[in-house]
């Protein structure tokens, strides 16, 4: 098992001197993962969005592993690019290490101008890590709604008005997706456990094909909480079942993090500035039972895909 | 060695014998071919390449893109729809420096949709900080193909080598061709400047930049284009005394003491020649000036040869909608703008979406220009 103790002992490939905001759940998670992937070489690519803008503004740079930005909707295309001048390379005896790829955009990138590009490369089974870091709405144009915004959410394309409460639309199921195109490895997680995380990381960067991580990452601006409490919502979030760590592997569905005792939805929308108009009055009360009802059904069919494709079904 | 070849399996040919690292693409009409063949010597192992048939051309220029930062030879090729789709990509690989080389079989851009031959597609995307080379004929295609790569890995900068989209891509022609080791020898090695692989020493490709900065990496990149005409010009004569064919950035065709000169680019000089010698067998004097390299706009080169002449006509087979006349005339009155006595020039556009252009057409636009009076702006050929 990971020790947080090895851990601590690697370099730091994502370095100080960014400029994300405070409590950034998105810089957390790419720090993490750079950590985790250690000793493999990696090499990266990433979209446009906050990750780019506040860690790759000339002439400072937060990355000490090599790196790439094209394009908004570019992640999956450009490292299948470098993945290809990679095999190119192997092939010709120009290269003998065993370098990695990793792809980082966020959830608009991922979700929607980028889910083409990134179909292409998991059909064409480039060998590649995509990482998305999920902070459910596009936050560096000043947080509009992605198709990975939850249903009721305000943001600056679906507020939350005298009639509409938000977002009107459940976020899309973009591990279904990537699943659907026979991944050799999609996993869903969050910044507060770092060890399901590394684990992840490591998994993936190891598996033979293409392999893809959902990572929620709190964002104090668009989600309008407290810097500090960013490690306490991704942990709400895992307890309340709204964001379910598992992972899928060769056909199999696996629950990584059952909640002791699973919280209603309510404590994790509670402490965000972008549910605060669901509190006051009746219409948002129906939004939040919404929400539960749409976050328990996903969960118990996680469940069932856990019961039918999963450990304990490979025992029965 | 001697054979028959259309415009597409010429340049599928070229890039066999160029035996590029990495092709990334996706099929369009009148392009396709190119890449099919292409794909077939990779299926046969003629070709080392890594072959990545993507699902889109936007993520074909954005594979090219990747694989060229990591200092490969990188290679594509695309028409109309497909190169616009890329459009934002172009400027990204120019922006970064790549020499990724793509041929482009000139097609019209929607709507209505046409699948026939014109300068839309590569000249809508004449800004984006990519070489242009346009092609007379099938062997043109296939030497300026060869010459391309090694013009753009010297010079870093994409290259865009276009043909005529089915007057070229689909016609046969005689072409002689290069032996496979000529055309290595030829081009040598890749020498990039950096290489994303590269672990040990990480860098970082495509950073954002502020007010700060921006305008200091795109006034280099704009630098490194108008350095670009020596590189060009030295590798043309390097091709010509290896392999017999000089082609000059601009050609004179019977220009001596030309009263009426048409500046034409691609297939269409082949036309204007024929009216040309016709004309001239009828004591006309009038003369072609075949421009073979769109960008860089060779401004020195152009008033030098064109400041000669009394009248000018420029041929279009595009149209900027509502510009001052067709693009390539906006541009040549902009450079002959500053002399003392400035020849008087015509725009003409013709051949939009595979519409012929005959002999006769031309024979007609020489009459006009050698007339010296114009009733519009732009005159359009052969339009009902
Ligand atoms: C083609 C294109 N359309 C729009 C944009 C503007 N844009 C840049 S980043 C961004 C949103 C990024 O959101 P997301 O992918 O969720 O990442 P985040 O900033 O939230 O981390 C948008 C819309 C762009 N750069 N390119
Ligand atoms: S806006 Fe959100 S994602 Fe962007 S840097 Fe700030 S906290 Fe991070």
């Amino acid at each position: 098992m990971l020790k947080l103790q090895d851990l601590a002992k690697n370099q730091e490939l994502f370095s100080h001197g960014h400029r994300a905001c405070a409590g950034c759940g998105e810089a957390l998670a790419v720090r993490q993962i750079l950590l985790a992937a250690q000793p493999r070489p990696v090499v990266t690519a990433m979209a446009t969005g906050c990750l780019e803008i506040f860690s790759s503004i000339y002439p400072h740079s937060a990355w000490q592993v090599p790196m790439i930005h094209t394009a908004f909707e570019t992640a999956a295309s450009t490292a299948a690019g470098v993945e290809a001048a990679y095999r190119f390379a192997k092939k010709k005896g120009l290269i003998s290490d065993d370098i990695r790829i990793i792809a980082f955009a966020g959830d608009g990138g991922t979700y929607d101008i980028g889910l083409q590009a990134l179909s292409g490369a998991l059909e064409r089974r480039h060998r590649f890590l995509y990482v998305c870091t999920n902070n459910e709405a596009y936050m560096n144009t000043g947080i509009q709604r992605s198709s990975a915004t939850p249903y009721g959410a305000d943001t600056t394309t679906s507020p939350a008005g005298r009639v509409l409460p938000g977002k009107i639309q459940h976020r899309k199921n973009i591990m279904e997706i990537v699943i659907a195109h026979d991944v050799a490895y999609a996993a869903q997680t969050t910044v507060f456990f770092w060890r399901d995380l590394a684990t992840k990381v490591q998994k993936a960067l190891d598996a033979p094909g293409p392999s893809f991580l959902n990572v929620l990452v709190p964002c104090p601006l668009g989600w309008r909480h407290l810097p500090s409490e960013t490690v306490k919502l991704s942990r709400l979030a895992a307890d309340t079942c709204y964001w379910p760590l598992y992972e899928y592997e060769n056909g199999r569905y696996k629950v990584n993090y059952t909640p002791t005792k699973k919280l209603p939805v309510e404590e994790f929308l509670k402490p965000q500035g972008r549910f605060r108009h669901l509190f006051s009055g009746e219409a948002g009360q129906q939004v939040i039972a919404e929400l539960q009802r749409y976050v328990d059904e996903q969960w118990e069919l996680l469940l069932r895909k856990q019961a039918l494709f999963g450990e304990e079904s490979a025992k029965a | 060695m001697i054979l028959a070849k259309t415009g597409n399996e010429a340049l599928a040919y070229a890039m066999k014998q160029i035996n590029p690292d990495v092709v990334a693409a996706y099929p369009i009409t009148p392009s396709t071919e190119i890449v099919q063949l292409f794909s077939n010597y990779v299926a046969d192992g003629e070709v080392d390449t890594e072959f990545v048939p993507v699902e889109s051309e936007h993520s074909a220029m954005t594979a090219c893109i990747g694989a060229a930062a990591c200092g490969r030879r990188v290679m594509t090729a695309t028409a109309s729809q497909g190169l616009a789709l890329m459009h934002e990509m172009l400027f990204i690989a120019a922006g970064l420096r790549l020499p990724i080389v793509m041929a482009v079989a000139s097609r019209s851009l929607s709507s209505p949709l046409n699948i026939h031959g014109d300068h839309s597609d590569s000249v809508a995307s004449r800004d984006s900080g990519w070489l242009q080379f346009f092609c007379e004929t099938v062997q043109e295609g296939y030497d300026a193909l060869i010459m391309a790569v090694k013009i753009a890995e010297r010079a870093y900068l994409p290259a865009i080598v276009a043909i005529d989209g089915f007057i070229l891509s689909h016609c046969q022609e005689r072409i002689e061709t290069l032996e496979d080791g000529a055309v290595r020898e030829f081009l040598g090695q890749p020498r990039p400047n950096y290489n994303l692989l590269d672990w040990r020493n990480p860098i970082l490709v495509g950073p954002a930049t502020l007010q700060d900065y921006y305008f200091e990496f795109k006034r280099s990149e704009i630098e490194g284009m108008n350095r670009v005409l020596p590189v060009i010009e030295e590798v043309q004569q390097e091709f010509g005394q290896k392999f017999g064919r000089y082609y000059p950035v601009l050609e004179e065709y019977r220009c001596e003491d030309a009263e009426a000169v048409l500046v034409v680019m691609g297939s269409a000089c082949g036309t204007c020649r024929v009216a040309v010698d016709q004309l001239r067998a009828q004591g006309k004097k009038v003369g072609l000036a075949k421009l073979r390299v769109f960008r860089p706009l060779v401004h020195a080169i152009l008033k030098k040869s064109l400041a000669r002449f009394r009248r000018i006509g420029v041929m279009d087979r595009v149209d900027a909608v509502n510009s001052y006349g067709g693009p390539l005339f906006t541009e040549i009155t902009s450079v002959l703008y500053d002399l003392p006595e400035r020849p008087a020039v015509f725009s003409y556009v013709y051949g939009l979406g595979g519409r012929e252009f005959t002999p006769e057409d031309a024979r007609m636009v020489y009459e006009q220009v050698l007339s010296g009076k114009k009733d519009e702006l732009v005159t359009y050929v052969g339009v009902r």
